[in-house]
């Protein structure tokens, strides 16, 4: 087993599958009168958080809680972070205290990566930068699963913002490991030259979605991420919309069975209308149930056993 | 729970293997518990069979099909997965969980009979009740076991026995099933008696 969780790429077909089937198992936690496992007992999970998020540290603390783990919820503002303390000298406090995993998000790519060699723990990324957000894709992965009842084969249309999006490149990492041939849609601007090839030779790219849509198992819409948006890379956010935003007509479009992802937060009427959003094709609500079930398992995984 | 026998070399003496129980004898002892559990649960009425994996699933389906073929009462079977309550999680590599299914009816109020192929520490039960606990609340709890080996470290105790059989520490027993392994047997492996 793997000892940290900082990439998609960290994954092989085997790992990633381990973990979806150990997902399944905890999804029926939830259903239980006590949602409440003994596996974590005595382990402390720290949630560092540098950049704002509301469900991936609540699922994560939830996770965590459920396992019996104890939590520690660590956010940038209101902490040492803001009179100038460092991530090496956050970290070794951390490190002082007994964390068993940090679950770090930052705003700088590769952050995690530097962290892991600071901690003795394991290290989950939880979002660094533009760059990875694997538990995401994991849990996407698993919303697929349980819904088409398989990924491989499966046609992938991620669309939108993929230059700064950390979704979209764990998701194609993962998902092509596992099989699923994913196809990148997005105004030219947003999707950077050589983006496919460097990731996962054999995803494609396609700057029109509705030639890529009759064709898609599962569409995946990305948020215009407009905070991270110094340029401007498309006209308007009306030109966006109707191009590349998913209305009722265009999911019509879509092949009987396919489904809509979003990772949320959305922009409703910017990439997805509240039609599509709200529709029974739609995941979203899904996804984040299914993300608790996934994270339990991964810091089952990561901390359940003697793994150093 | 039963363990393997160690890999030796080959200077060493070779491990004694002795069969215990040979596939018939399984099938009479599966027969017996089946009787058992209907002699004292009054005809197996609000009884749930719960099997802990990996041999004792099985068995819990063979004693529900038993009883079934006896009085023609059909008890719920299920599986109860213990992974997450084991007290020696830590000192393994992570350990795979495997399902826990439920019978339709649940067990709240029931008389849950825990079904496992060995018992020898105690511990697996001990891990048994307390997943139980999380799953529902039952009237009461019984345990069958195909084979007690004894050693027990924890104040536990079967209601019902296939075969008791004397075992010092060296030993280990192995249960094998046709439906996991191919062939129903219960063996004793080594001490170099």
């Amino acid at each position: 087993m793997i000892r940290h969780l900082l990439s998609g790429a960290d994954l092989d077909a085997a790992t990633a599958t381990r973990i979806l089937d150990t997902a399944a198992e905890m999804a029926t936690v939830a259903g239980r009168e006590v949602k409440k496992l003994p596996a974590l007992r005595g382990r402390t999970v720290v949630n560092l958080f540098y950049e704002d998020s509301t469900r991936t540290r609540i699922s994560f603390e939830a996770a965590a809680k459920r396992l019996s783990a104890d939590v520690i919820n660590f956010s940038a503002k209101g902490s040492s972070v803001a009179k100038g303390e460092s991530l090496k000298d956050t970290a070794l406090t951390l490190q002082a205290m007994g964390a068993d995993a940090v679950v770090v998000r930052h705003p700088a790519s590769g952050a995690p990566h530097r962290l892991a060699d600071w901690v003795d723990g394991s290290v989950v990324n939880a979002g660094d930068g533009t760059h990875e957000h694997p538990t995401q894709a994991l849990l996407d992965a698993y919303t697929m699963r349980s819904r088409l009842g398989r990924i491989a084969g499966l046609s992938v249309a991620v669309v939108g913002d993929v230059l700064h999006s950390r979704v979209a490149r764990s998701n194609v990492l993962l998902l092509s490991t596992l099989g699923a041939k994913v196809t990148l849609v997005g105004p030219p601007t947003l999707i950077p030259v050589d983006i496919a090839q460097a990731l996962a030779p054999g995803t494609d790219v396609s700057y029109d979605l509705d030639a890529v849509l009759p064709q898609s198992d599962v569409v995946m819409m990305l948020r215009v991420q407009r905070e991270r948006m110094n340029d401007s890379y498309f006209p308007s956010a009306r030109e966006y919309a109707r191009r590349y935003g998913l209305d009722g007509p265009r999911m019509r479009r879509l092949p009987e069975h396919a489904i809509v992802m979003h990772p949320g937060p959305m922009n409703r009427g910017m990439e997805i209308t509240p039609e599509v959003a709200d529709s029974p094709r739609s995941t979203i609500v899904e996804q984040v149930a299914n993300g608790v079930s996934v994270r339990m398992a991964v810091l089952y995984l990561l901390l359940g056993g003697n793994n150093r | 729970m039963a363990y393997p026998p160690a890999a030796r070399s080959s200077t060493a003496p070779q491990p004694s293997v002795k069969v215990i129980l040979t596939s018939a004898d399984v099938q009479r002892v599966v027969d017996r518990i089946a009787h058992q559990i209907l002699e004292k649960t009054q005809g197996a009425q609000q009884t749930v069979l719960l099997g802990i994996p990996t041999r004792g699933a099985p068995l819990a389906r063979r004693l529900a099909a038993r009883i079934s073929a006896f009085e023609g009462v059909d008890v719920p079977v299920g599986v109860l997965d213990i992974t997450l309550y084991r007290d020696d999680l830590r000192r393994h590599a992570t350990r795979a969980i495997g399902p826990t299914e439920l019978p339709a009816g649940g067990i709240d109020g029931k008389r849950v009979v825990l079904v496992d192929d060995v018992l020898f520490s105690g511990r697996t039960v001990r891990a048994a009740l307390d997943a139980l606990n999380d799953v529902g609340r039952p009237a009461s709890v019984q345990l069958a076991v195909l084979v007690d080996r004894g050693h027990r470290e924890l104040p536990i105790r079967a209601d019902y026995v296939g075969k008791n059989i004397p075992t010092s520490l060296a030993e280990s027993v192995k249960v094998t099933l046709a439906e996991t392994d191919g062939a129903d047997e219960v063996k004793l492996y080594g001490g170099d008696r």
